[in-house]
């Protein structure tokens, strides 16, 4: 095996890690996950009304 | 007031103020180069003023000052905000602030005086270059650490792709700044030759991928779905899209060598990982815009979700641009002529500059403790007076571009070129005009912008957010 072969591989072995995440993101096993982290930017929103005319000075 | 109940909102509304202050002086510096180019003999004899210095001055302001700024103060912000807990350290922020302060001086006082080491986007000398790596260092410290101890179970995605930029432009930066110095202002490039020019353009091209679209596309993530008021489109989209973009940046650098010394294969392999982007920039596009679906009356009513979607649209635009340009057939015709000029606009004005104008009215406002800002018709003044000027640049800029390649290409039947390079100069100038008036008009609209800030700030005090306790999950 030369150089050249490791290079191929490089290229093959990106293709699967592409693949492999594209299933992982897809799997059912990750969708709550993924809700509760596309929730995050609203999770501290009550807080933030409450707090925030509290602390007009 | 500034205890571990509330979030550190301090740094954030200074590096917010400041991007405001410095996207006028670095547009202002814009639109005197541009001025420039419309009328060469504005600055005759006067060194420090020449083209040739206020150009990189331009470009480390709008990039590094203005953007920059923009970077930190929404980094700061979400970090706090998605992990609900305030960050790692005050102290070392406050110094990431005021080190970047005197960074941006230094470049203002360096440049005009010609100290540079002549690297396109990394021009300041070795002195600043240093100090340039301890803030980054730090900045990824109060980054990172604040993640570390964060409340919630997750990592947002927008953090991902600040943590993203953070590593990448630290990487960037210190090896592409690798320097022999020879005086306190002048230093030599440890590469040589062609290893040093592909080094630069690894540097160039992820200074863009890097720092101008994955820390925009965390603004992005955070900001498009607050003020649409609903989650992201798809979050799985994001991921697929972040590891795919962050993967591929990497090796399209070479695109900005098609035709020169670069062995050539090294400039297929950029051509071809350019043409492969197109995928992971419309996923973030798509996935930011679809981030509306169900909800798009809101664009109607909301000028600031107008900046956002827009500098969306930019977005995929020039992310089409790019890999179109990045083919060497095609290359051929637009590289060295002001078509690129237009392009990088595009990015900048379009995308760069209006998501951020964007985030920034969202975020004023709560830092202030205020309900929104001044003057929503301001905001739709502005948004207007912006996207006007963007246009006008942009397509002067893409006429004068393909007349300026088609010209340089033209031959005779006999084999000379049909016209000098200067008949090609002489003909850009209505385009140059069109230009300088697309740069007004964006400029005026950051002035709009700074009343309308300034206003928004008088009114009332400051809020720092208390923290949600530990109950949210």
């Amino acid at each position: 095996m030369d150089i050249n072969d490791f290079r191929s591989l490089q290229t093959v072995l990106a293709f699967v890690a592409f693949i492999g995440i594209v299933i992982w993101a897809w799997s059912k096993r990750r969708k709550k996950s993924f809700d509760d982290a596309a929730n995050l930017p609203f999770a501290d929103e009550d807080q933030h009304k409450s707090t925030v005319k509290g602390e007009n000075k | 007031m500034e205890s571990q109940a509330t979030y550190n909102y301090k740094v954030v509304r200074q590096f917010a103020v400041m991007t405001v202050i410095w996207g006028i002086v670095g547009m202002l510096v814009g639109v005197i180069v541009a001025a420039q180019l419309a009328f060469p003999t504005l600055t005759d004899g006067i060194s420090f003023l020449s083209y040739g210095r206020l150009r990189p001055l331009h470009t480390n302001a709008v990039i590094f000052a203005f953007g920059g700024s923009a970077l930190f103060a929404t980094s700061y912000y979400v970090v706090q905000r998605t992990c609900q807990v305030r960050l790692i350290s005050d102290k070392l922020a406050a110094f990431t602030f005021w080190g970047w302060t005197v960074i941006i001086l230094l470049a203002a006082v360096t440049l005009p005086l010609g100290l540079t080491s002549g690297k396109e986007y990394a021009e300041l000398e070795w002195p600043i270059d240093l100090l340039i790596a301890v803030v980054w260092v730090t900045y990824a410290v109060v980054f990172f650490g604040t993640i570390i101890i964060r409340k919630t179970p997750h990592i947002y995605v927008a953090n991902w792709f600040y943590g993203a930029f953070i590593i990448v432009v630290a990487l960037l930066h210190i090896v592409n700044s690798a320097f022999v110095p020879v005086t306190l202002g002048k230093s030599y490039s440890f590469y040589s030759g062609a290893t040093d020019a592909m080094i630069q353009w690894w540097y160039g091209h992820n200074a863009v991928g890097f720092f101008l679209t994955a820390g925009f596309l965390g603004i992005m993530y955070y900001f498009v779905p607050k003020q649409a008021e609903r989650p992201v489109f798809s979050y799985r989209l994001s991921v697929v899209h972040f590891w795919a973009l962050v993967s591929t940046y990497m090796w399209a650098g070479p695109h900005h060598l098609h035709y020169t010394a670069l062995p050539n294969w090294t400039q297929s392999v950029g051509m071809v990982f350019s043409l492969i982007l197109l995928a992971p920039s419309w996923g973030g596009m798509i996935n930011g815009i679809m981030t509306l679906s169900g909800a798009w009356h809101k664009l109607r009513t909301d000028p600031i979700l107008k900046f956002l979607i827009v500098s969306l649209s930019f977005y995929g635009m020039s992310t089409f641009e790019g890999p179109m340009m990045s083919i060497k057939t095609v290359n051929a015709l637009s590289h060295y002529t002001d078509w690129t000029v237009g392009h990088v606009h595009s990015g900048a004005l379009g995308w760069v500059a209006m998501v951020s104008i964007g985030a920034l009215y969202h975020l004023i406002p709560k830092l202030y403790g205020r309900e929104g800002m001044f003057s929503k018709g301001l905001i739709e003044l502005h948004f207007w007076i912006a996207t006007i000027g963007t246009v006008l640049y942009i397509a002067a800029m893409w006429i004068a571009g393909v007349m300026q390649g088609l010209m340089w290409r033209a031959v005779n039947a006999d084999g000379t070129l049909t016209y000098s390079f200067i008949e090609s100069v002489e003909r850009t100038y209505p385009f140059y005009y069109i230009r300088l008036l697309g740069g007004i008009l964006f400029l005026g609209g950051m002035f709009i912008m700074l009343y309308n800030v300034l206003k928004t700030i008088a009114d009332k005090g400051e809020a720092d957010d208390a923290i949600p306790q530990v109950a949210a999950h």
